[in-house]
C-alpha cells in the first residue's frame, strides 16, 4: 500500500499534527512500508473468526450511583497552562 | 407540485442519576465553575471509566417506556474528535450496538393515533460548557457537565409536519418525566433537540436532500424553525432550485435559519470499541425487573381516567399530560366522590392560575386534601361556588387552609333565612320597577333581584335560598 | 557489600531485625544513584528529600511486618504518583503533576515502600530502547554504549545498576520483559487484568499491564503480591482471588510440561540467544521437566496485528494531550486548531507521531475493517494458538528477545527493524498471558533472557518454573561492572 503525501496530510489533520515537509515524506515512506507488512494479515482467512476487543471475557462491570467528593478546584486547575476565574482558557472559538 | 415534508428528530436527554456516568462526581446542576470534576471526568492521564449501573437502568427504562427492543449485547465505543469541551478528545458513546432499538411513540394527529418510530437509543457522556464572552479574544471552559449521563433518542423519519414534531417532543418529555429518568428541562440543557427536515414530491418514496437544524432552545423553537425551513425549502423547490445538504442554525430573534459556516472537513469520528469498558449483557430477567418498576404511563393513565372516572377524552388528556398534575388529581379523587368536579377545578382554575403565574404543579403551596376540603365546603353550602374561586386564589397565594381563609375573611355563606329576608325586603323596596316586571311575568326580573341580594351580601348569600325567599315575598 | 545491592527479601530481613534502618537503605540507594546515574541516566525525577523523609517515618513507626516496608522503589514515569511529576518521558507532559496516585502506587504506599523517583522510558512507552525518551537516552549498565531495552529501560537499568531495590514497569508489547532481559534482571508481565491499570498512562489500553522488575524471582513474587488484585477503578481488572505468590517459590518442576515454540527460535534469532535458551531447556529437563517443540503458527502475524491495534488505541489515548487542562502548551497560536496542532507537534517526539499517524490511519473512514477489525480477528487466532498449546503444556519457554542489547543508535533510523525486535514478546500481550523474563546466559558479555509464558492467571506456575531455574543456575548473581 503506497501512502501519498496527501493522505499523510489528511491523517495529520485528523490527528491534529503539523508535519514538516521532511516529516511528511518520511511518514509517507514509513507508513507505506509498515502497511505493506500489515497487508500480510490478508494471507489469513478470517471470515469466520470473531474479533477480540477484550482478551479477558468479563462483562457487566458497574459502580453504584454514589456521589463522592470531586477535586478541589485548585487541584483541577493546578496543571492548566492558562486559566481565568476558575475556567480553563482557550483561544476564542468562532461560534457558528 | 405538492410536496411532502419528512422530519427526523435527535433528542439528547440527561439522566437523573446522582453521579456522573463514568465517575463519582455529582451531576447537580449549577455549582461553581469546575468544581464537579475529578481526574476521571477531566480526562487526566491514566484514568479509567467505570460505568454507573443506574445510568444503564434509566436508559433501559426509557427504552422500555418508548416501546423499544433491548438487545442482549451492547458495548461502548469511542467517538474521536477534538474540542475543548471534550477533555479526552473522545466521547464514550455507542456506535453499532446501542442499548435499545426499534421503538415508537404514539401521538394524536387529527384525533387519530399515529406512531412515530424510534430508530435507536444509546447511552453516552455529556460534554462540558464553553463560554464566549463578548469582545474577548478567548473562550472559557467549564467541565462541570462533562460526564453527565445522556441518552440519545433518534426517531425514524416518520414525522410529516412541524406540529407532529412538537407533539412527539411533548409526548417524549411527558413519558420520560413519568418514569423519572430525566427532568427534561430545556432551559438547563437536560433536554436538547436537533432536527433534520427534507421535502419530497408527494408519493415519492425517495428522500429529498435533508437539512439539519441546530440551536433549538425550546419546543416552540423546534416548531417554528421547522415551519420556516419547510417554507424555505418549498419555495426553492417550486422555483426549480436545489436544496443544499447543510446544517443551519435557528435564529430565534429573527425567526429564520442561517447556514453554519461549512466545516473545513467532513467528520471522521474513527469509532472503535472502548478497550477500557467491558460489554454489557442484559438478560431477560433484568429487563423484566426494570419493566415491573415502570409506573403507569400517560396513555394507559388517560385510558383509565376515561373508563374509571368517566372523564371526557379531552379532560383525561390534559390531566395526564404531566405526572405531577395527574398525581394531584388522583390524590383529590381518592378523597372526593365526583372526579368530574375535581377535573373542572383542576383544569380551569388550577391550570389557569399556574399559567398566569408561570408556576409548576410541584410549586402549588397547598395539598390536594385542601382542595377537597374546599369542594366539600361548597357541597355543604358553607361557601358558594363564586366565593370558592376567591378562596382558591387565596390558597394559591398563601397556602392556607380554605376553612381558615373563609373564617378570616368572613366569607361564610349566609344561609340564615331571617337575615336574608331582611335584605330581600330592602331590595324589593328599592327596586319597584323590577318587582312590577316580575309580577307581569318577566322571569328575568327575578334574576336581577337575586343579583342585588348577592351584591348586598358581597356574594355570601346562598343563592338558592335567596331565590326561594324572593319568590315567597313576591307571592 | 553495599546496601543498595540487596534484594527486597534480604533488605526486609535486615530491616525486620533492625540491623539496618530504612533511612540507611534509602541513603545507600541515593548514594549509589549519585555515583552511577551520570553514566546510566535511568531517572527522570529523583525525589530525594521526600524519600528520606518517608524512610525516617517508616523507621520511626518501626513496623516492618510488611515485606516492602522501608524498601526504596523506582517507578516508571508513566505511572501516576500524586504530587510527583509524571511525564511519560514526553515534552508534552514535562510539567505534569498528577493530583492522584495510580492504584499500584497507593498499594505500595500502604505497604510503606519508599518511592525514590521516576524512571526514564520511551516516550509514552512507545519503543524498545528508551532512546525515544523526550529527554535523554538511558544506558545499559552492562555496556553503556548499548541500550537498556525499552520501554521500561530506566526501571530495568536502575534495578541492574542497584539504583533502587526494585522497580515497577509497564508492558504493552514486551516493555518489562525485553529491558529486563537486556539488563540481566527479572521482569514479569502479569496476566491482563491481574494488576489495576488505574493511573497507568494509557498507551494501548487493551494490552497495557503493570509489573515488577526485580533482582530475583523471590522479589518478583513479593512485589506481585503487593500490586495484584481487582480494583473497582479499573473495569478490566479481574475479580479473582490472588494467591500468595511466595508459596510458588519452590524448587520443583518435576513432571512439568514445557513447550518450546519453533517460531521463536528461527530466523532472526541470534545463535547465542538460541543456544542460551536451548541450554535452559536442558536445565529444566535435568530438573525433571519435559520440553517439547511446539508451533505457534500466528507468531509473526501477531507482530503486525499489534502494530495496528496498539497505534490505533494510542491515537485515541493520546488525543487528550492538547495543552488545555495540563501539560505544555505551545506559544503564539492563531486559533484553537493551531493551538492543538502546534502543541502536539512540538510536544510529541517522532516515534509517537508516527504511531499516532499509523493508528489514526488504521481507524479512519474506509480502512477500519481492513486494518483494525482484521487485526482484532488475528488477535483471536493468536490467542487460539496459545489456548491449543496450553491444553497440553503447563508453560511455554522462549527467548525474551532475538538478540542481546543493541548499540545506541543502531536501530533508530529504521522503525521496522525496531518493531521486529519485539517479536518474542508481543504475542504474549496479544493473548493477555503472564510471562516472566529471567537471566539465562550471556552473549558477548551481555545478558540473555529466558521467557516463561503461562496460562491466564497462572503466574504461580510461571514463578515456580522461574524460581527453580534461578536456584539451579547462577546467572542472576552476576552484576555489571560499573
Amino acid at each position: 500500500m503506497k501512502i501519498s503525501i496527501e493522505t499523510v496530510e489528511h491523517v495529520a489533520n485528523l490527528a491534529r499534527l503539523y508535519l514538516s515537509e521532511e516529516e511528511k515524506a518520511e511518514m509517507a515512506q514509513t507508513l507505506s512500508s509498515i502497511l505493506d507488512y500489515m497487508d500480510r494479515l490478508n494471507e489469513l482467512d478470517t471470515t469466520d473468526v470473531p474479533p477480540t476487543a477484550h482478551i479477558v471475557p468479563i462483562k457487566n462491570v458497574f459502580r453504584e450511583d454514589v456521589v463522592k467528593e470531586s477535586l478541589p478546584r485548585e487541584e483541577v486547575l493546578k496543571n492548566a497552562p492558562e486559566k481565568e476565574r476558575g475556567f480553563f482558557k482557550v483561544p476564542r472559538i468562532i461560534e457558528d | 407540485m405538492e410536496f411532502e415534508t419528512v422530519i427526523g428528530l435527535e433528542v439528547h436527554v440527561e439522566l437523573l442519576t446522582k453521579s456522573k456516568v463514568f465517575c463519582s462526581c455529582t451531576t447537580e446542576f449549577g455549582g461553581e465553575v469546575n468544581t464537579h470534576c475529578c481526574p476521571v471526568c477531566l480526562g487526566m492521564p491514566g484514568v479509567l471509566p467505570v460505568l454507573n449501573k443506574k445510568a444503564v437502568e434509566y436508559a433501559i427504562k426509557a427504552a422500555l417506556a418508548l416501546n423499544c427492543e433491548i438487545p442482549e449485547f451492547s458495548k461502548f465505543d469511542r467517538k474521536n474528535y477534538f474540542y475543548p469541551d471534550l477533555p479526552k478528545a473522545y466521547q464514550i458513546s455507542q456506535y453499532d450496538l446501542p442499548l435499545a432499538r426499534k421503538g415508537y411513540i404514539e401521538i394524536e394527529v387529527d384525533g387519530k393515533p399515529k406512531r412515530i418510530g424510534i430508530n435507536r437509543i444509546h447511552l453516552e457522556e455529556d460534554a462540558g460548557k464553553l463560554i464566549h464572552e463578548e469582545g474577548k479574544s478567548y473562550s472559557l471552559v467549564d467541565l462541570n457537565r462533562t460526564g453527565v449521563p445522556l441518552i440519545e433518542i433518534v426517531s425514524e423519519p416518520d414525522i410529516r409536519t412541524p406540529e407532529e414534531a412538537w407533539l412527539y417532543l411533548n409526548k417524549l418529555k411527558t413519558i420520560l418525566q413519568y418514569i423519572e429518568v430525566s427532568d427534561c428541562k430545556m432551559e438547563e440543557g437536560s433536554l436538547r433537540c436537533d432536527t433534520n427536515i427534507s421535502l419530497r414530491p408527494k408519493g415519492s418514496d425517495k428522500f429529498g436532500t435533508k437539512v439539519e437544524l441546530k440551536n433549538l432552545g425550546s419546543f416552540r423553537a423546534v416548531r417554528r424553525s421547522l415551519e420556516y425551513e419547510e417554507r424555505r425549502q418549498r419555495e426553492i423547490l417550486e422555483q426549480g432550485g436545489v436544496i443544499v445538504q447543510e446544517t443551519r442554525r435557528w435564529d430565534e430573534a429573527r425567526g429564520i435559519t442561517i447556514p453554519l459556516r461549512s466545516k473545513e472537513e467532513a467528520h471522521d469520528y474513527r469509532y472503535f470499541p472502548d478497550p477500557d469498558l467491558v460489554p454489557i449483557v442484559i438478560d431477560r430477567e433484568w429487563v423484566e425487573k426494570l419493566k415491573s418498576e415502570l409506573p403507569e404511563l400517560p396513555d394507559a393513565k388517560k385510558k383509565r381516567y376515561m373508563e374509571e372516572y368517566g372523564l371526557p377524552a379531552y379532560d383525561a388528556g390534559v390531566l395526564t399530560a404531566s405526572k405531577a398534575l395527574a398525581n394531584f388529581f388522583e390524590e383529590c379523587v381518592s378523597q372526593y366522590h365526583d372526579p368530574k368536579t375535581v377535573s373542572n377545578w383542576v383544569m380551569s382554575e388550577m391550570l389557569g392560575i399556574l399559567n398566569e403565574t408561570g408556576r409548576e404543579v410541584d410549586e402549588i403551596p397547598f395539598k390536594p386534601e385542601q382542595l377537597v376540603k374546599m369542594l366539600k365546603m361548597i357541597d355543604s353550602g358553607t361557601i358558594s361556588g363564586k366565593i370558592a374561586k376567591e378562596v382558591f386564589r387565596d390558597m394559591f397565594d398563601t397556602g392556607k387552609d380554605p376553612e381558615a381563609i373563609v373564617k378570616e375573611k368572613g366569607l361564610t355563606q349566609i344561609s340564615d333565612e331571617k337575615e336574608l329576608e331582611k335584605i330581600a325586603k330592602k331590595v324589593i323596596e328599592e327596586n319597584p320597577k323590577s318587582v312590577e316586571d316580575y309580577k307581569k311575568g318577566k322571569e328575568k326580573a327575578l334574576g336581577f333581584l337575586v343579583g342585588q341580594v348577592m351584591k348586598e351580601t358581597r356574594g355570601k348569600a346562598n343563592p338558592q335560598l335567596v331565590n326561594k325567599i324572593l319568590k315567597e315575598l313576591l307571592g | 557489600m553495599n546496601l543498595s545491592e540487596l534484594t527486597i527479601h534480604e533488605a526486609h530481613e535486615l530491616l525486620s531485625k533492625k540491623e539496618i534502618s530504612s533511612e540507611e537503605l534509602t541513603k545507600a540507594v541515593l548514594d549509589r544513584i549519585d555515583k552511577v546515574e551520570e553514566d546510566i541516566k535511568a531517572f527522570l525525577t529523583i525525589d530525594k528529600e521526600r524519600a528520606l523523609e518517608i524512610s525516617k517515618k517508616v523507621d520511626k513507626e518501626g513496623d516492618f511486618s510488611n515485606p516492602l516496608a522501608g524498601i526504596p522503589v523506582a517507578i516508571k514515569d508513566n505511572i501516576c504518583t500524586k504530587d510527583l511529576k509524571t511525564t511519560c518521558a514526553s515534552k508534552i507532559l514535562a510539567n505534569f503533576v498528577p493530583p492522584y496516585d495510580a492504584t499500584v502506587c497507593e498499594k505500595l504506599k500502604s505497604e510503606k515502600a519508599v518511592i525514590i523517583g521516576k524512571t526514564n522510558m520511551d516516550e509514552f512507552a512507545m519503543g524498545s530502547s528508551t532512546e525515544n525518551s523526550g529527554f535523554f537516552a538511558t544506558r545499559n549498565p552492562w555496556d553503556v554504549d548499548r541500550v537498556p531495552g525499552g520501554s521500561s529501560g530506566g526501571s530495568a537499568a536502575a534495578v541492574a545498576a542497584d539504583e533502587c531495590i526494585f522497580a515497577l514497569g509497564s508492558d504493552t508489547g514486551g516493555s518489562i520483559r525485553q529491558p529486563a532481559s537486556y539488563c540481566g534482571v527479572v521482569g514479569l508481565k502479569p496476566t491482563y487484568g491481574r494488576v489495576s491499570r488505574y493511573g497507568l498512562v494509557a498507551y494501548a489500553s487493551s494490552l497495557d499491564q503493570i509489573g515488577p522488575i526485580t533482582k530475583d524471582v523471590r522479589d518478583c513474587a513479593i512485589v506481585l503480591n503487593a500490586i495484584a488484585g481487582w480494583d473497582e477503578k479499573d473495569s478490566t481488572s479481574v475479580n479473582l482471588p490472588v494467591p500468595d505468590f511466595t508459596k510458588s517459590l519452590v524448587e520443583d518442576v518435576k513432571g512439568m510440561k514445557m513447550g518450546l515454540p519453533k517460531e521463536y527460535l528461527g530466523e532472526g534469532i541470534e545463535p547465542e540467544v538460541r543456544e542460551a535458551v536451548l541450554s535452559a531447556a536442558r536445565v529444566f529437563e535435568n530438573l525433571g521437566a519435559s520440553v517439547e517443540e511446539i508451533s505457534l503458527p500466528h507468531t509473526e502475524y501477531a507482530l503486525w496485528a499489534y502494530y495496528i491495534i496498539a497505534p490505533a488505541e494510542a491515537s485515541s489515548n493520546l488525543a487528550r494531550y492538547d495543552g488545555i487542562r495540563y501539560g505544555v502548551r505551545a506559544k503564539d497560536s492563531d486559533d484553537l486548531i493551531d493551538l492543538y496542532k502546534k502543541t502536539r507537534s512540538e510536544g510529541f517526539g517522532r516515534e509517537v507521531k508516527r504511531r499516532i499517524m499509523l493508528g489514526t490511519y488504521a481507524l479512519s473512514s474506509g480502512y477500519y475493517d481492513a486494518y483494525y477489525l482484521k487485526a482484532q480477528k488475528v488477535r483471536t487466532l493468536v490467542k487460539a494458538d496459545f489456548d491449543r498449546a496450553f491444553e497440553k503444556y503447563d508453560v511455554i519457554i522462549a527467548p525474551t528477545a532475538p538478540t542481546p542489547a543493541f548499540r545506541i543508535g543502531e536501530k533508530t533510523g529504521d522503525p521496522l527493524k525496531m518493531y521486529m525486535s519485539d517479536v518474542c514478546t508481543i504475542p504474549v500481550n496479544m493473548a493477555g498471558l503472564p510471562a516472566i523474563s529471567i537471566p539465562c546466559g550471556f552473549s558477548g558479555g551481555l545478558p540473555v533472557g529466558l521467557q516463561i509464558i503461562g496460562k491466564p492467571f497462572d503466574e504461580a506456575t510461571v514463578i515456580r518454573a522461574a524460581y527453580t531455574f534461578e536456584q539451579a543456575t547462577d546467572f542472576n548473581t552476576k552484576k555489571p561492572a560499573l
